[in-house]
């Protein structure tokens, strides 16, 4: 079999090693187009986040002679960090969005578990029940209704309505059910047989056997709770209970002039103020990336999405 | 057929049972306590499954309360809802706010936009992910695939909002790629505010955002076809595009269908927050699609009862649509979304 490839292109091998014998050379200009497709797509990725943060920190006579942005700071300054951290709306709105992150996702995890695990043992009804639910998730239950529940609830302008809404999400619920599903029955067996109630399986045995899954579905969570903006353009009225995403919207994306809004006395050209805002928008996202790419790359949730 | 077993190697390994697919015979999980009478009374299974009960409470309550309730609200569609009076006692109106919405030019206008966005999506933005995947699979060096994904699957975990704001920072009026074209005396052009070219510049932010993300689960249905079926296939003559034709496209069908049918579920959303973060730059004409209306009638026009219709109104095409797309597939051969377990 071997063979007939080697006469035909024996110099496939030395090549490269980890190139499978029965795999041809692709010709130079699929190699390009290849090269060339990747590049091109990291590149406009990463351009934008560079220059946000360059900008952010550019000085002022750099940025005016750039004509408002640069991809390097040659001289890099805090000045605009500095600047929005002096009026109380940028720290007002970090409180914030930092608060409905770390209830939003101890209570979504709460939420979740408990039902994954209800849910991944047959129980009372059966599999057809959960099934029927888990197809009805598929649809959303529209726009208006969903805000008219909050105000019946008198949740508007309440930073619960930020929070609640996200507790559980179907996609995760999913993930952590049918991990939940594969854990050896005989394991929760043999504890029942000890004594154990379902709580307790739950906490010592299916929990810390499932520590990965937790982790991948807790960012889920966090992530999502951190961006999330249009809840908080339907509920949140109040200005001292916007969340960030809702601030950099206003500030930035409509483009009004974010320094005297943010109660400050601009120094800083107001470019590298907005970039400052948007800077840290990001940052925290980008701080939680690195686990989030470690754990889902583990093929938690690749594995689940049939589920 | 079998995407169980496909799907398997990308489970974690310690955790997987490896008969899961086999050891379900009619109905039964893993059922605890199994060798008990196979159908105990009702109320003995009560009490055994009494603290299994007590966990669900706190998910069944909120799928009460901010999922089936508010479906069944969806009801003041078909009344004249006035807030003070609650829907119990505002009036009942039948189908006449959807006989004044289906007269409405500006409805209309949202629906077919929503329809035209729709159909570029499909079209632009399902492709790209495969694409992608199928270059990054045929990588021989794991360095430059992991820097790659690293890269790729970032944007997904960035808010709408950032995406926006980056994407006003690069191309918009005062950006950085028209102040290059001012310096190189080009007129600058209008890639955010122009509203011919903005159901292209959708696609884009969405490709920006999503594409890599979208990839990992081609990857992963990649990882798990048999890479003997390649080398049998070479040996036999095939060359790449052959092997691509019959092994790899065949391989993926599961995942596309699969996939396709979500994404054709939730297509009529077209991405919502786009527009509402979009819709004053590059006005209504353009942007405004079914969620945007629904919005601004119901909750900044105070119109519930009609943003209520505009939404059930969605919602039913998009139910259909699912639907049907499921039907499709299932008449193609494939397994569609659950239909695993249902056989």
């Amino acid at each position: 079999m071997a063979t007939t490839l080697f006469t035909r292109k024996p110099r496939e091998l030395t090549y490269n090693p980890k190139r499978p014998v029965w795999k041809e050379k692709p010709s130079a200009l699929y190699q390009t187009v290849k090269a060339v497709v990747l590049i091109v797509f990291s590149i406009s990725i990463l351009t934008p986040i560079l220059l946000v943060v360059s900008t952010s920190l550019a000085d002022t006579e750099q940025l005016v002679k750039a004509g408002g942005f640069v991809l390097w700071p040659e001289r890099p300054t805090f000045e605009a960090y500095a600047t929005i951290f002096k009026g109380p709306m940028v720290l007002q709105s970090l409180g914030v969005s930092m608060l409905i992150t770390a209830v939003g996702t101890i209570l979504a995890l709460f939420v979740t578990i408990t039902m994954a695990y209800a849910t991944s043992r047959t129980v009372l009804f059966g599999r057809p029940v959960i099934l029927a639910v888990l197809f009805t998730l598929l649809f959303a239950p529209g726009l208006i209704p969903s805000f008219l529940m909050i105000r019946q609830l008198g949740l508007l302008d309440s930073l619960w309505s930020l929070i609640l809404p996200g507790i559980f999400g179907a996609f995760n619920f999913v993930v952590m059910r049918s991990f939940f599903m594969n854990i050896p029955g005989e394991l929760i067996e043999s504890a029942r047989i000890d004594g154990a109630n379902d709580w307790q399986i739950l906490w010592r045995i299916v929990m810390p056997l499932s520590k990965a899954v937790i982790a991948v579905v807790g960012l889920f969570y966090a992530v999502g709770f951190w961006n999330s903006f249009f809840n908080a353009l339907l509920y949140i009225n109040d200005h001292s209970k916007w969340p960030i995403q809702l601030l950099l919207r206003n500030f930035v994306v409509q483009g009004s002039g974010a320094a005297d809004q943010l109660g400050i006395t601009t120094t800083p050209p107001p470019q590298s103020i907005q970039m400052a805002v948007v800077v840290v928008a990001l940052v925290p996202i980008l701080m939680v990336y690195p686990f989030l790419q470690k754990h889902f790359a583990k093929g938690v949730i690749t594995g689940a999405v049939k589920g | 057929m079998n995407s169980t077993t496909e799907q398997a190697p990308a489970l974690p390994e310690a955790r997987r049972v490896p008969a899961r697919a086999g050891s379900k015979p009619p109905g039964t999980g893993p059922k605890k306590r199994k060798g008990k009478a196979p159908q105990q009374s009702f109320r003995s299974r009560l009490r055994r499954d009494k603290q299994m009960l007590l966990m669900m409470v706190p998910g069944v309550a909120f799928l009460l309360l901010f999922f089936y309730i508010p479906i069944l609200g969806n009801v003041i569609a078909f009344q004249d809802y006035q807030p003070y009076l609650g829907i119990g006692d505002s009036l009942w109106v039948g189908w006449q706010n959807f006989v004044e919405l289906f007269g409405n030019p500006d409805f209309l206008h949202a629906f077919w936009n929503t329809l035209y966005l729709a159909a570029w999506q499909l079209v632009f933005l399902f492709p790209v992910p495969l694409v992608l995947a199928l270059i990054v699979d045929s990588l021989i060096s794991t360095r430059v695939r992991k820097i790659f994904q690293s890269i790729a699957y970032l944007p997904h975990f960035l808010s709408w909002v950032l995406v926006i704001a980056f994407f006003q920072q690069m191309l918009g009026g005062a950006g950085f790629v028209n102040n290059l074209l001012r310096d190189w005396g080009m007129d600058p052009i209008p890639f955010m505010t122009n509203p011919e070219t903005f159901p292209l510049m959708v696609v884009v932010q969405m490709i920006w955002k999503d594409a890599g993300w979208a990839m990992i689960i081609f990857l992963a249905a990649l990882a798990s076809i048999d890479a003997s079926l390649y080398e049998a296939a070479a040996a036999d003559g095939a060359g790449r595009w052959r092997r691509m034709w019959h092994i790899t496209l065949p391989g993926l069908r599961p995942v596309i269908v699969l996939l396709l049918i979500l994404r054709i579920g939730d297509i009529l959303s077209v991405g919502f927050e786009q527009f509402i973060l979009q819709r004053d730059a590059v006005g209504a004409g353009a942007a405004e699609v079914l969620d945007t209306f629904t919005y601004y009638t119901g909750v900044v026009g105070g119109g519930w009862s009609s943003g209520a219709a505009a939404g059930l109104a969605k919602g039913v095409v998009s139910a259909l649509l699912i639907y049907g797309a499921n039907k499709l597939a299932h008449r193609f051969g494939e397994d569609g979304i659950f239909a695993k377990q249902a056989r």
